[in-house]
């Protein structure tokens, strides 16, 4: 199928501020929208610029706005946002400073996943049979959600309260630190609760869901940020 | 303006084996971990369905057991000591890693979960064993991820989006890396006692692949153009389960569950050609007979694909489930989440109602830059040492794999010999002097990367590229003969010769991947060249190399290592066609070689 696809780009070599360009491409109806941007680029347009590795959804570069919904580039199909003749668009995620192209600096989103202590703490003495800490899968099951997460930064980036001030820690941390505040093994789930609980942590989320609707990776976030602040509000972990 | 840094250790990749050695390296050592991509985009964080060792948790197993499947698996190419290390350590390292906080499944007594994966057996080939130890079918993911968390609690000092161009070759020393910036485009200088390895694979040589993009290899060339020696190119595993046309993965795991592969008159073929394993054989032997059957005309609609069935009414109908149990659709939900949906969303097939059409995908490089079992790389097949370099992981060659890889012993590979290496990298710099810089190290990588900026010409990068990938993927992949390799190699030189004239768009300085990604073409180019040399040397059929015109194992000749090596002038440009071959014995200790049946 043909079809129009509307980049924004910018160089910041050259450039004073972002602008549009659009391309013509031809596209199996199954084809990722980064086979789209990979014609473009390598057939078209050198210049254009994003990250992407994997390509099946599981690495998280390829976060972008498309059609002004968060996604990874590698996991929408053509079909499902274009029509024949049509037009598809695709920008940088919002929120974090813009580097060149699709490229935003991900800095930011790093520091606030580093700063809610994304590791497992757990200083009493390991078993004494050299083995693997025992637990019971119903525990397993309780921080599962958590564990998808691929850092891509859908959530975070779509985020009205991140949007409003890049302070506020945004979803994915708080998902990082509910996959360890939930672990059974951890013990550091009070230091978390506390980072959580100041002025930039999990008081900003403001229920909107879009960080849900915009995760590639189909983790409830809102559902994960609720128990936190649950946690929070009862200083009960169940 | 170049920048200059200097530490005890470099890591250069930041996937399981990188972070691995990190993670020791920096208990005792200065160390940096350069990384092309964020360390979690790393493709360790793809591998899916588990990572093997004798645990025993769920039914009687061996460490002796997983290293013989290992030699098996590998066509007795295996160098035997490091099996044994790999066998023996895997049950240490995933305690290990579960005491990092690695949420594996578990049992219902709380131990780590198991399940069954191709190649592994009880009893030296008996039946099926549960030995691979997963967190659902992202059990890489969850390596990479934990590794991670430990480095930032570590606090392990990394360089995010540096790609390495060239290593520090000084007087048969190693004493450090030239890396770009990839957001200023500006050069760094690293200097070091020690630089380990960890770049992962290079399976974007071929069409169709499991590989991410960025695969591609670098660091492994690099060692190429500085006239190294690479081991066992002409071993590249072929997947039996890559998604039709696009290679993704959908793991063995699916086979373990009770999986089955189904052809055009709806037989489970793998019954002729593995009665005892059927399914569950090595990768090499179900990929070729994949091919056996298309070629045979069996393939789905006379197509080139078959398919794989995971409705629970035939895993039930075969009792191909574990232990022969019944399996219902909700549990093959909870344990191949990922896969299933990347079915759903990439294929547009039901898996609980239809069969997904699956090809061999390239998969994995059983070769690459040749070690010790401690991650030293070795300068010739005599096992004399490079000082300073070390390597670990899939770029590496120690040969635990031999001439095809099992099934999860890459993750297990990347962690035992990460450790390994990590600790000798420690131990290496604790009484090693630096290395002095040579003069400018940085003058030929600054040299190539302005050569390529402003080079003109008729040519495209992704079109040199499209064409290696397609002859390679004709004509040295699951099957090969010498005429067709012959071709491969002709091909892959005659496009290094047109790279020189490619024209790129982005002249800029900053996050230039056009530049990049241009030069990462360079590296494929001669990887491809070492792989197709190595192949076409190779009279004889043995794991993952099959030549028809050659279709025995022929221990009397070819029971050795191939060491190719570029014996040209050292750069950082694609080589021209200078190389010699050389060989190394096989270590064998247990395991006699016998006839490879499953």
């Amino acid at each position: 199928m043909k079809f129009k696809v509307k980049i924004k780009r910018y160089n910041p070599e050259t450039d004073a501020k972002p602008h549009w360009e659009t391309y013509p491409v031809e596209a199996d109806p199954t084809d990722r929208v980064l086979d789209v941007l990979h014609d473009v680029k390598w057939f078209q347009d050198g210049t254009l610029t994003l990250r992407r590795s994997c390509a099946h959804g599981i690495c998280g570069s390829d976060a972008m706005r498309i059609n002004g919904q968060n996604a990874l580039a590698c996991k929408v199909l053509v079909k499902d946002v274009v029509k024949e003749g049509g037009t598809l668009t695709v920008e940088p995620l919002l929120g974090l400073p813009l580097v060149k192209d699709l490229i935003v600096d991900m800095e930011p989103f790093f520091a606030h996943y580093r700063s809610v202590m994304p590791f497992l703490v757990n200083d009493t003495p390991l078993p004494e049979d050299g083995r693997e800490r025992l637990q019971s899968p119903e525990a397993r099951d309780r921080f599962d959600q958590g564990t998808k997460c691929i850092l891509c930064a859908a959530c975070t980036t779509s985020c009205p309260s991140f949007w409003a001030n890049g302070d506020y820690v945004g979803p994915a941390a708080v998902v990082q630190a509910h996959r360890f505040i939930f672990d059974d093994r951890d013990q550091a789930a009070a230091e978390r609760l506390e980072i959580l609980g100041q002025q930039f942590g999990v008081w900003r989320c403001r229920t909107a869901f879009n960080c849900t609707n915009a995760c590639p990776r189909e983790i409830p976030v809102t559902q994960l940020i609720g128990e936190v602040k649950q946690a929070l509000a009862t200083g009960r972990l169940d | 303006m170049t920048h200059h840094h200097q530490f005890d250790a470099l890591i250069v990749g930041a996937g399981g084996a990188g972070l691995m050695a990190a993670l020791h390296a920096s208990k005792a050592a200065n160390v940096a971990v350069i990384s092309k991509l964020y360390p979690t985009r790393s493709h360790t964080g793809t591998a899916q369905g588990g990572i093997a060792a004798a645990l025993g948790n769920m039914e009687e197993d061996h460490w002796e057991w997983h290293m013989f499947d290992t030699v098996k698996g590998g066509d007795y190419l295996v160098d035997q000591d490091a099996a044994e290390i790999l066998a023996r350590d895997a049950i240490d390292a995933i305690i290990e890693l579960e005491h990092m906080g690695l949420p594996f499944d578990r049992t219902p007594d709380g131990r780590i979960e198991q399940r069954r994966f191709g190649g592994h057996t009880a009893e030296h080939g008996q039946r099926p064993v549960m030995r691979a130890c997963k967190s659902a079918d992202r059990t890489g993911h969850m390596i990479l991820q934990t590794l991670y968390q430990n480095c930032i609690k570590q606090q392990v000092k990394f360089f995010d989006e540096f790609f390495v161009v060239d290593l520090i070759m000084t007087g048969g020393v190693c004493a450090g890396a030239v890396a770009v910036d990839i957001n200023s485009g500006e050069v760094h200088v690293f200097h070091a006692k020690a630089t380990l390895l960890a770049s992962g694979g290079f399976g974007r040589m071929f069409k169709v692949t499991s590989n991410a993009h960025s695969l591609t290899g670098d660091p492994v060339a690099a060692v190429w153009r500085r006239n190294l020696p690479l081991e066992d190119m002409e071993f590249f595993q072929f997947h039996p389960t890559g998604i039709y046309k696009m290679g993704i993965l959908l793991s063995e795991a699916a086979r373990g569950e009770g999986g089955v592969f189904i052809n055009d008159k709806g037989e489970r073929f793998m019954e002729r050609y593995a009665p005892t394993m059927k399914d569950l054989a090595s990768r090499d032997v179900c990929s070729r007979s994949i091919y056996l059957e298309v070629k045979a005309g069996r393939g789905i609609g006379g197509k080139d694909y078959v398919y794989l069935d995971i409705r629970p009414e035939t895993i039930n109908r075969y009792q191909s489930g574990p232990g022969g149990k019944t399996v219902t659709a909700a549990e093959l939900e909870k344990k191949l989440p990922d896969i299933i949906e990347m079915m759903r969303v990439y294929m547009g097939v039901e898996p609980m109602k239809e069969g997904v059409p699956i090809q061999p995908t390239a998969h994995y490089a059983m070769g690459g830059v040749p070690t010790d079992v401690d991650g030293r790389v070795l300068a010739d097949a005599q096992g004399a040492v490079v000082p300073g370099l070390f390597a670990a992981g899939e770029c590496a060659c120690v040969s635990v794999h031999g001439a095809n890889r099992l099934g999860t012993n890459s993750l297990v590979d990347l962690v035992v010999f990460g450790r390994r290496g990590g600790r000798a990298v420690a131990e290496f710099v604790k009484a090693a002097p630096l290395a002095p810089l040579p003069p400018q190290p940085e003058a030929d990588v600054v040299a190539e990367l302005e050569r390529i900026r402003r080079q003109t010409g008729p040519e495209k990068a992704a079109r040199i590229r499209a064409e290696m990938q397609a002859v390679m993927m004709e004509n040295v992949g699951v099957f090969r003969t010498g005429p067709m390799i012959e071709t491969a190699l002709r091909t892959v030189r005659e496009l290094k010769d047109r790279f020189g004239r490619i024209q790129i768009d982005d002249k800029g300085q900053r996050f230039n991947t056009d530049l990049l990604e241009t030069f990462e073409l360079g590296c494929l180019l001669d990887l491809a060249e070492a792989t197709a040399l190595s192949a076409l040397n190779r009279t004889e059929s043995r794991g993952a190399h099959s030549r028809e015109d050659f279709a025995r194992r022929d221990d009397a000749n070819w029971l050795k290592h191939t060491f190719v090596r570029y014996t040209g002038t050292p750069g950082v440009a694609p080589t021209p066609a200078q190389t010699d071959i050389t060989y190394k014995p096989v270590v064998i200790t247990r395991f006699q070689p016998q006839e490879r049946k499953y």
